[in-house]
């Protein structure tokens, strides 16, 4: 078990691209850390930095206290989950889990035992004979893990391990990961794309964007105080309400004479972008402010309200009991919820 | 092909226990499939036959079908019997030789073109695809085209009349090596991820993966290639000019040459045929032996 520190750790590519700018995170023992952001912004990248299977450009790698740059995967004892589980096809269960303490040179009894104690922590003591062909999607999830287990890593990296599965099993494993993850107390970096995954699981976000990393934090932080726009569209579902506002006279003006009732901020910009979670806001009011409601979708256990403010796009997500209907309603908008951001950067302000 | 006909039998032979009725369409596909056999088998049949006449029967009236009593005498003097100019080669000898060409042939080009392969895909190499497409053109100089060449290097070598001078030359391989090349470009990247996670380096993770998962590739070049090796003819010719080191195919010929010892001064047919007979065995041996993976391995990957 170890700490991982990235200082500063940047890739570029032979071809000038750089595909992770540079990057600094300081993964405390224990700690799951998500990173999570769009196809290409280098998420897998930096993951497989981390494991060694990707050289690094510039800066310094540690796990534990070791700066581990240049030293071969096998050196860094880690342990890897993949996407599509890249078990050995030619090799049963048990041989799958073993294949790695083989090498290293453990004795025979030593595999048996640790691969026994990885198949009853994960319930594949009947099929340890069984070949990879022969289980189910979930099965084979679990036998990755099992290899990960097995070597008693300081660290495990998961490579979008559950986009391979169905809804259903996907969230039954992203709880038996993290359940897992906690019992054996084992730091581990865990890249996806889904920001349920990265909510759920996650000590930790590092949200990822073009290379970039946008923001650091606790998903409460990173859900009640985005850092930029970015991390504001990409986490939360619906993504957050993002509205230009003008600022006219110390107040907040939208398209078609709507204005909002706060005071803007002090920036020294003539616009600001407002930002409201659609579960933040709620229906009903003094009718200050009227949403043109245009759509509604029912979801079940809420509905969406999609529709106009001043001439900007807003939706707001109310209870399934509460009476929601085309047309002009009125809503209100929690003072102490917020964001402000720039106009231009993105940055919160 | 085969298979869909063979099962379509199975099924017509099982509802006609119900029914009494065979289709017309079934009874012409195996009318169609048993003229081929029997086409195929028929000089088989007729070599046989042959054999067991007695040499003169056969320098008098050519090939004929029926029985005499000279089958055995024919197969055990193609076996056993001493001949040659400086007669030290018997069938077996000869036989043997076959089995080493043969099998040299194939192993030494599945190793040499899975290593190649191996090289090529895996490695980066500053001019691996430069590599690849050259190992590629040599499809375009068989042999033949680069025979006086080879056996110049292989003489001034000192290596004619040896194995190694009958199989070496043989066993670079173009087409081997861009079968095993294809296969292993279709083997997932993360397996050689998760390999190197495992501590297998680039031996272990050839001998513990790569062959393995590619056993049923191995087994369809072996065929082939044994097959192919087997009926080598002008290379053997060319470089073994000691009797000892004579396969059977070209050994078949030099019997025909040398006339035979009763007195009668004809050749010896019946040995020679009863040799071809012996040449036609192992091949088709190993093709039956392998022949489910031959078909695996040329039709699904094991992933």
């Amino acid at each position: 078990m170890a700490q991982v520190t990235l200082d500063r750790v940047r890739k570029t590519y032979p071809n000038g691209h750089d595909a992770v700018h540079p990057c600094s995170v300081e993964i405390p023992d224990g700690e799951l850390v998500v990173l999570v952001g769009p196809s290409g912004c280098g998420k897998s990248t930096l993951l497989r930095m981390i494991a060694g299977l990707e050289d690094i450009t510039d800066g310094a790698l540690s796990i534990g206290t070791e700066v581990v740059n240049d030293r071969d995967p096998a050196d860094r004892n880690i342990a890897m989950v993949f996407q599509n589980y890249a078990l050995y096809p030619h090799m049963s269960v048990a041989k799958n889990m073993g294949y790695g303490l083989k090498n290293r040179g453990a004795s025979k009894s030593e595999i048996e035992a640790k691969v026994q104690e990885a198949a009853r922590i994960l319930n594949l003591g009947d099929y340890l004979d069984r070949r990879p062909s022969q289980l189910s999607g979930g099965q084979r999830q679990r036998v990755a893990m099992g290899r990960a287990i097995v070597r008693d890593p300081e660290l495990f990296l998961f490579d979008e391990p559950l986009s391979n599965l169905d809804a259903k099993l996907r969230n039954q494993m992203r709880i038996e990961i993290r359940a897992l993850q906690q019992r054996l107390g084992v730091t581990s970096v865990y890249v996806t794309h889904d920001q349920v995954e990265a909510m759920t699981m996650a000590d930790r976000i590092i949200v990822l964007n073009e290379g970039r990393v946008e923001q650091i934090g606790t998903p409460t932080e990173i859900y009640e105080h985005p850092a930029s726009t970015f991390v504001a569209g990409f986490m939360g579902a619906p993504p957050m309400n993002l509205m230009l506002a003008q600022i006219a006279n110390g107040g907040l003006m939208l398209g078609g004479d709507t204005r909002l009732p706060f005071a803007a901020p002090a920036v020294a910009t003539d616009t600001v972008l407002v930002g409201f979670r659609p579960e933040d806001v709620r229906l009903g009011g003094d009718g200050a402010t009227m949403l043109q409601v245009e759509i509604i979708e029912e979801l079940g256990a809420h509905r969406l309200l999609h529709g106009k403010l001043g001439d900007q796009a807003f939706s707001l997500s109310v209870g399934k009991d509460e009476a929601a209907a085309l047309g002009p309603q009125p809503i209100t908008l929690p003072q102490d919820r917020i964001h402000f951001f720039h106009p231009e950067r993105g940055t919160r302000i | 092909m085969a298979d869909l006909t063979q099962s379509d039998g199975v099924l017509s032979a099982t509802t006609s226990r119900q029914r009494p009725r065979i289709k017309l369409r079934h009874i012409a596909d195996h009318a169609i499939l048993m003229a081929g056999a029997l086409l195929m088998v028929f000089p088989v049949v007729l070599v046989l036959m042959t054999t067991s006449f007695s040499d003169a029967d056969i320098a008098k009236h050519g090939l004929q079908l029926g029985f005499e009593g000279n089958m055995l005498e024919n197969f055990e003097a193609a076996m056993f019997e001493a001949s040659g100019f400086t007669k030290t080669i018997t069938g077996t000898r000869m036989l043997m030789n076959s089995m080493i060409l043969g099998l040299g042939f194939a192993i030494g080009k599945i190793v040499i073109s899975m290593m190649a392969a191996y090289a090529i895909v895996y490695f980066r190499l500053r001019f691996a695809t430069f590599a690849f497409w050259i190992i590629f053109t040599t499809l375009l100089l068989p042999l033949e085209v680069r025979i006086l060449p080879s056996y110049e290097a292989i003489q001034s070598l000192g290596l004619a009349n040896t194995y190694t001078g009958l199989i070496v030359p043989l066993i670079a391989s173009a087409t081997g090596t861009f079968f095993f090349r294809q296969f292993f470009r279709s083997i997932p990247e993360e397996l050689v991820e998760a390999a190197r996670i495992d501590g297998a380096g680039p031996v272990k993770f050839f001998i513990d993966i790569l062959v393995p998962l590619s056993r049923t590739m191995i087994a369809a070049i072996f065929i082939i290639m044994f097959v192919y090796g087997w009926n080598q003819y002008l290379w053997p010719t060319l470089i073994t000019t000691d009797e000892g080191l004579f396969t059977l195919v070209r050994g078949i010929k030099q019997i025909v040459q040398v006339l035979s010892q009763t007195g009668a001064m004809i050749p010896e047919y019946g040995k020679a045929l009863a040799l071809s007979l012996i040449a036609m065995i192992p091949p088709v041996l190993i093709v039956i032996f392998f022949q489910s993976w031959f078909v695996k391995g040329l039709t699904e990957s094991d992933k």
